[in-house]
């Protein structure tokens, strides 16, 4: 700062400084907060390695037992163990009701980005685009109350399960509204950024609207599309409250999709908070929550494969 | 009327009669009269902005997909309306365009050749190996590709992915080719072969070539026409085009004194 008093022959120094200023001290800050949620993630990993394999290192129980058995019987105390631990009712209940909300949502999503950019641009960014926006604002427990209050009644009524509305396909119902704003925004962001020039030479070409939409945009479109797809897979594994609001929490597999069950983020959630430290059922929960982080890497490194692809591709 | 058209037109693929072009309340194109013969090359000549790009896509309707174009006058291909009495989609089957920017589709060399013959139904395998072989070695660029059939095009050379794009439309088997500057964005050999190639290939197809290169157009075209400011200022052969203008304004475009 001595240079704004000597004032003859600042410019120098000051500019240096406001070098400095303007580029340094952004770019440092930058690379500050980059290596922090760097740290944090590997942080958060670390973490849930350390307290996830408990189950296998501390009470000596197989990672097949985790996966692929149905008996969960954790005892609940820091001194005593030889529970069973197996989570195959909740990860199935994962599995069923997340695959079962893509398979409702895919086509409607990708029907609407469809619409909304190549059909009617013009009300699909006035109007469409905005309305998806707020859906992804909504809290997941409005999402899991109307599914509660309007989705469980409305099952009951219509197809008087045994056990209520409480089921699989209400769960896949909520999680595939809850997901479809997140496909159908990425889709369309996928659709909108296909260049113009393979419009320009398919229509050159004598192709209807349809052919130009169906034979050039989709395939030019899909890599971004199932980014889209595994970005709503990766929410709709993640979301607990919602699903725990309106899947009945019953820990047997499910008979067909109006059956109650349940899942990890249900069960994590329900009971982590109940359950002694360090003791089996703990650490069990603990192991869920690190194949929920294990599953979510999975899909992050999905969707590198496929967008490393397409910059190959276009290299 | 009829009659005498009749005549006239053995040799005429389009006539363009007093026709005018709108965007908005833009007037793009004044009064345009001329005739595009059959298995000629007709350039387009003008500066940027005189409408060249304009008056080529009202040849194949491609206006029609620009909001806000007004179209008045007439385009007859082989004597029909192309806008009162035909289907685009038909329209541009026949008179196809290539582009200033090679513009191949992000798929293998092969499923670009075969798109054209795909759109129009048809499905067995060897008719297609057929014309896409046929196609690219009309565009001269088989022997590049044969061995990379179902690579991504996308790898090609900017002058091969040109080529591509033209090998793509023939298989369309149109009867008019519209370029728009087809060469700009290419290297002197790639631009050699593609001028070479349109020679060759006014044989079977009529071909309209819009550029800004006068050596190009003395070199490839049969006539020229001048734009200017949405005017067609001078149409004629090339050799009288260039050598004696009969437009003050035409002889200092041409030789470079403005534009
Ligand atoms: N879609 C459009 N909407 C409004 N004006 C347009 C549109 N397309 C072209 N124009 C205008 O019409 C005029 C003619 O444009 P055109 O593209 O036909 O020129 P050109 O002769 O092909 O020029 P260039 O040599 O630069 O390609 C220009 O003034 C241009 O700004
Ligand atoms: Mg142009």
């Amino acid at each position: 700062m001595s240079t704004h008093k000597t004032g003859t022959l600042p410019s120098a120094k000051q500019s240096a400084f406001q070098k400095f200023k303007n580029e340094y001290f952004w770019r440092y800050l930058i690379i500050t907060c980059g290596l922090f949620i760097i740290l944090l993630t590997l942080g958060i990993g670390f973490f849930l390695v350390v307290k996830g394999s408990g189950t296998f290192t501390e009470f000596h129980h197989s990672v097949w037992e985790f996966l692929f058995s149905s008996d969960w019987s954790p005892m609940d105390s820091t001194t005593e163990s030889g529970g069973g631990v197996g989570a195959a009712i909740y990860i199935f209940g994962s599995i069923s009701t997340c695959t079962l909300a893509l398979l409702f949502v895919a086509p409607f999503s990708i029907t609407s980005a469809i619409l909304m950019t190549e059909i009617a641009p013009n009300s699909g960014t006035k109007i469409f685009q905005p309305a998806i926006e707020i859906f992804v604002g909504i809290p997941s427990v409005v999402y899991g109350w109307i599914g509660l209050t309007v989705l469980v009644p409305f099952i009951k009524h219509l197809f008087h399960p045994k056990m209520g509305g409480y089921s699989v396909l209400a769960a896949s119902i909520v999680l595939a509204v809850m997901i479809f704003p997140t496909i159908t925004t990425v889709a369309a962001d996928a659709i909108r950024s296909v260049s113009s020039d393979y419009r320009k030479a398919a229509y050159g070409m004598g192709s209807t609207r349809w052919q130009v939409i169906y034979k050039v945009i989709i395939p030019a479109a899909t890599p971004g599309i199932l980014t889209g797809v595994i970005l709503g897979l990766a929410r709709a594994f993640g979301e607990a409250l919602a699903v725990a609001m309106v899947i009945g929490k019953t820990r047997a597999f499910p008979a067909n999709i109006l059956s109650p069950t349940n899942n990890l983020t249900a069960a994590i959630a329900s009971d982590m908070g109940n359950s002694a430290t360090g003791g089996e059922q703990n650490m069990a929960l603990w192991t869920m929550a690190l194949l929920l982080f294990i599953i979510s890497i999975f899909f992050i490194f999905l969707i590198h494969i496929i967008s490393g692809k397409e910059k190959k591709k276009h290299a | 009327m009829t009659d005498i058209h009749a005549k006239e037109q053995t040799n005429i693929k389009f006539t363009v009669e007093s026709l005018n072009l709108f965007y908005g309340d833009f007037q793009a194109l004044n009064d345009i009269n001329l005739t595009i013969e059959k298995n000629e090359i007709t350039a387009l000549i003008g500066p940027s902005g005189c409408g060249k790009s304009t008056f080529l896509k009202t040849l194949n309707r491609m206006n029609d997909l620009e909001p806000n174009v007004t179209i008045n006058g007439n385009i007859y291909l082989d004597s029909v309306d192309v806008n009162k009495d035909m289907d685009a989609i038909e329209l541009r089957k026949r008179v196809s365009m290539v582009f200033q920017q090679p513009n191949p589709f992000p798929k293998s060399v092969y499923d670009n050749v075969a798109y054209g013959p795909r759109i129009n139904g048809i499905r067995k395998k060897t008719q297609l190996d057929e014309i896409v072989e046929r196609s690219l070695k009309q565009a001269a660029i088989w022997d590049e590709v044969k061995d990379r059939l179902h690579k991504s095009a996308l790898g090609l050379s900017g002058g091969q992915q040109q080529r591509l794009c033209i090998a793509r439309t023939l298989a369309l088997e149109p009867e008019v080719i519209l370029m728009d500057e087809p060469t700009s964005a290419l290297d002197p050999i790639s631009t050699m072969k593609i001028e070479d190639l349109a020679s060759e290939l006014k044989k079977n197809y009529t071909i309209v070539i819009v550029t800004h290169n006068m050596q190009q157009a003395s070199r490839i075209s049969d006539k020229t026409a001048f734009f200017l400011l949405g005017n067609l200022v001078e149409f004629d052969t090339t050799i009288t085009l260039f050598s004696q203008p009969s437009d003050k304004r035409t002889e200092e475009y041409i030789t470079g004194r403005f534009g």
